[in-house]
C-alpha cells in the first residue's frame, strides 16, 4: 500500500511541475498577445517619422525618440565595448591571477546593481557637474550597464577557443599579444559580437536609468549635450498620461521594443549555434 | 596557462595594457559606492538613523523619512518571491528532470524570452491589462475576508498585489534558469543511484534538490535581489503612496519607485541627498544579497566537476 502512495505522490509532483510550466507560459503568451494586438493596430508609418503631437491632437509619432535611443545606446556602446572587451581578454588570458578573479567578481556585482542605481551614479558624474540633463549622461548610464555583459561574454568565449590554435601561433614564434589578437580573438569573434549584440538589446529596453540622465525632449535633437527623447522613456510618459491617443502610441512603442529585443535574441541564438557547430568541427 | 618563458617587454606591455582595463572595471564599482556615499552626506548628517525610522516623506517641508520605501520594497519582493519560487522551481525541475529531450530547448527559449522582455513593457501591460483584472478580483472579495488586515481598503487595482504579481512574473525566468543550471550540475550518478535503490521519480528529484540545496537557495536569493531593484514595472502599478500597510490592496511605494518618480524634480540639495541615500542603501542591500547568493552557488559548483561548476556560477540570462 505504501508503494501506491509513493507512486501517487510522484505522479502528483510531475503534474505540479507541468502546471508550473503552463502557469509561467501564461503571462508570456498574454503579454506578447496584448503587445501584438494593441501594438500592430496602433503602428503606422507616422510613428517612425513624425514628432510627438501635443496632447489631445491625434497623430504624431516617436521619430525623435527612435533616433534618440540609437544615439544614447551608441554613446554607451562606444564607451563600454572597448572596456568590456579588453577587460574580458585580460580575465581569460590571465585567468589564474587575483586581478582576473576580482574583475570577474566586480563584473558580476555590477551586473546585479539595479539599473536605477546606475542612473543615480550617472546623474552624479555626468549631470550634476554640467547642470544639464544630456544624451551623453544617458549614454554613460547605459554604458556602465553594458560593461559587465560584454566582459563576461568575451571572457567565456575566449576560454572556449581550442588551445591548439594558440599553441600553433606561439610555436610559430608569435608573441603572446600577437597570438591573442590575431588568432584567439578572431576565432571567438562571432561569439563576442553576439555578446555585444545581446548587451545592446538588453540596454535598449532600459528606462529607469534614463529618466534623470537623458531625460526627455519634445523636439528632434541629436546634440549629445542636450536632453534627448528615447523610446523607452517616451513609452513610459505616454503610458502614464490620461490621453487614449498616447496610450495607443505607448503600445506601438512597446511593440517596437519587443521586436528589437526578440530579433536580437534570435540573431544571437543563431550565431551561437553556428559557433557551437564550428567548435565541434574544430 | 602562464608562460614559463622570461618576461619580455612586449609581454609586460600586453599584461599591463589589458590589466588597466580590468582595474578600470573594478574601480567602476568602487566609484559607484563612493559617489553614492558622497552625494548623500547632507542627508546622512542631517537625519542619521532617524531617516530609516521615520514615516513622513514631505519634500515641501523638508521632512524625509524613508521607512515606507524600505517596507514597500521588502514587502513587494517577499510577496513576489512567495509566488515566483514554487513556479520557478517547478519549471527548473520539469526542464532538467522530467521533460522529453525535444521539449527542453523550446522551454529554455521561452523562459529566456520571458526574461528578455523589457521592464517597461511589463509595466504597460500591468497598468492596462493586469490592474483592471486585479481590481475586479478586489471588488469581488467576500466581506468576511475584507475584515482581515491583508485584504482591507478600497479596491483600487493599483497597489501591492498588482506589484507583487508583476514582479513575480519578472523573477520567475531568472530564478528558474539558475535553478536549472544548478540541477544540471548534480551528477547523473546520484540520480541513477536513487533509481537503483527503487526510488520513484519524485524521490529521485528530491534527492537531486537536496544535493543542490545551496545552489537552489542561491538561485532564490538572486531572484530576490532582482525583485528588490526592479523599477519601472513596479512604479507603474504599485500606486506610489508612501505608507506602511499589510494590506495587499493598499497603494504603497518602493525605494526604486521613489527614485524613478522624484529624482529629476529634486532641486533642493537636501531632497536630492535624501534620494541618493535611498539609492545607496538599495545598492548595498542588492550587493550583499548578490554576493551571498553567488557564494552559495559557487560552493555547490566546487563539489562537482569544473566544467559544470562554471555553468552553474554564470547565469545565462539576466532580465533587462
Amino acid at each position: 500500500m505504501r508503494d501506491h502512495y509513493r507512486k501517487a505522490l510522484s505522479q502528483t509532483v510531475v503534474l505540479v511541475c507541468v502546471g508550473a510550466v503552463l502557469l509561467a507560459l501564461l503571462p508570456l503568451v498574454l503579454v506578447l498577445f496584448y503587445v501584438l494586438q494593441q501594438g500592430v493596430s496602433s503602428l503606422n508609418w507616422d510613428f517612425f517619422t513624425k514628432m510627438p503631437a501635443p496632447m489631445g491632437e491625434p497623430g504624431g509619432g516617436m521619430g525623435n525618440a527612435i533616433v534618440g535611443s540609437f544615439i544614447v545606446i551608441g554613446i554607451g556602446g562606444i564607451g563600454a565595448i572597448p572596456i568590456g572587451l579588453i577587460a574580458g581578454i585580460y580575465a581569460s588570458e590571465f585567468k589564474g591571477t587575483r586581478l582576473a578573479g576580482a574583475t570577474r567578481f566586480a563584473a558580476d556585482t555590477l551586473n546585479g546593481v539595479p539599473s536605477i542605481v546606475v542612473g543615480v551614479f550617472a546623474y552624479g558624474i555626468a549631470v550634476l557637474p554640467f547642470h544639464q540633463f544630456s544624451a551623453f549622461a544617458g549614454g554613460v548610464a547605459l554604458g556602465i550597464m553594458m560593461v559587465p555583459l560584454v566582459m563576461r561574454t568575451t571572457e567565456e568565449l575566449l576560454l572556449l577557443v581550442p588551445h591548439s590554435l594558440r599553441e600553433g601561433a606561439l610555436a610559430l614564434g608569435a608573441t603572446r599579444a600577437r597570438a591573442v589578437f590575431t588568432v584567439v580573438v578572431p576565432a571567438a569573434l562571432p561569439g563576442i559580437l553576439t555578446g555585444i549584440l545581446l548587451a545592446l538589446a538588453r540596454v535598449s529596453g532600459e528606462t529607469a536609468p534614463l529618466l534623470f540622465t537623458a531625460f526627455n525632449n519634445r523636439f528632434f535633437s541629436t546634440n549629445p549635450r542636450q536632453p534627448i527623447s528615447t523610446l523607452t522613456v517616451q513609452v513610459y510618459t505616454y503610458a502614464m498620461s490620461p490621453s487614449p491617443d498616447w496610450h495607443r502610441q505607448a503600445w506601438a512603442g512597446a511593440f517596437v521594443l519587443v521586436t528589437i529585443v526578440l530579433a536580437c535574441s534570435l540573431l544571437a541564438r543563431a550565431a551561437t549555434a553556428r559557433l557551437a557547430r564550428m567548435q565541434r568541427g574544430a | 596557462m602562464r608562460s614559463t618563458a622570461r618576461a619580455r617587454p612586449d609581454e609586460i606591455l600586453f599584461r599591463v595594457g589589458t590589466g588597466v582595463f580590468a582595474v578600470l572595471l573594478i574601480s567602476l564599482v568602487a566609484a559607484i559606492a563612493f559617489e553614492l556615499w558622497r552625494q548623500s552626506q547632507l542627508s546622512i548628517q542631517q537625519f542619521g538613523w532617524n531617516f530609516w525610522q521615520t514615516d513622513t516623506w514631505d519634500p515641501v517641508s523638508g521632512e524625509f523619512g524613508a521607512r515606507p520605501f524600505i517596507w514597500g520594497t521588502l514587502y513587494s519582493s517577499v510577496l513576489a518571491l512567495l509566488i515566483a519560487t514554487p513556479v520557478a522551481l517547478g519549471i527548473a525541475i520539469f526542464i532538467s528532470e522530467l521533460s522529453p529531450a525535444w521539449l527542453q530547448r523550446p522551454l529554455v527559449f521561452f523562459t529566456e524570452l520571458l526574461a528578455a522582455i523589457p521592464s517597461i513593457v511589463y509595466g504597460l501591460w500591468g497598468i492596462f491589462v493586469l490592474v483592471p483584472i486585479i481590481r475586479k478580483l478586489e471588488v469581488a472579495t467576500p466581506a468576511a475576508l475584507k475584515s482581515l488586515p491583508l485584504f482591507s481598503g478600497p479596491p483600487l487595482g493599483v497597489g501591492m498585489l498588482s506589484a507583487a504579481v508583476v514582479l513575480s512574473i519578472m523573477v520567475v525566468p531568472f530564478t528558474s534558469s539558475i535553478a536549472r543550471e544548478v540541477l544540471r550540475a548534480v551528477p547523473q550518478a546520484q540520480r541513477e543511484g536513487a533509481y537503483a535503490l527503487g526510488a520513484t521519480r519524485w524521490e529521485a528529484i528530491r534527492m537531486a534538490l537536496f544535493y543542490a540545496r545551496t545552489g537552489i537557495v542561491g538561485a532564490v536569493m538572486l531572484g530576490f535581489g532582482r525583485a528588490l531593484g526592479e523599477t519601472m514595472a513596479v512604479t507603474m502599478v504599485i500606486g506610489n503612496t508612501p505608507q506602511i500597510s499589510l494590506s495587499l490592496y493598499a497603494p504603497q511605494y518602493t525605494m526604486a519607485a521613489v527614485l524613478a518618480n522624484e529624482f529629476s524634480e529634486a532641486a533642493d540639495p537636501l531632497y536630492l541627498n535624501a534620494l541618493v541615500e535611498i539609492g545607496m542603501v538599495l545598492f548595498v542591500i542588492t550587493l550583499v544579497i548578490n554576493v551571498i547568493s553567488r557564494a552559495f552557488i559557487w560552493s555547490l559548483g566546487r563539489q562537482t566537476r569544473p566544467r559544470q561548476a562554471k555553468a552553474a556560477a554564470a547565469p545565462a540570462v539576466e532580465p533587462a
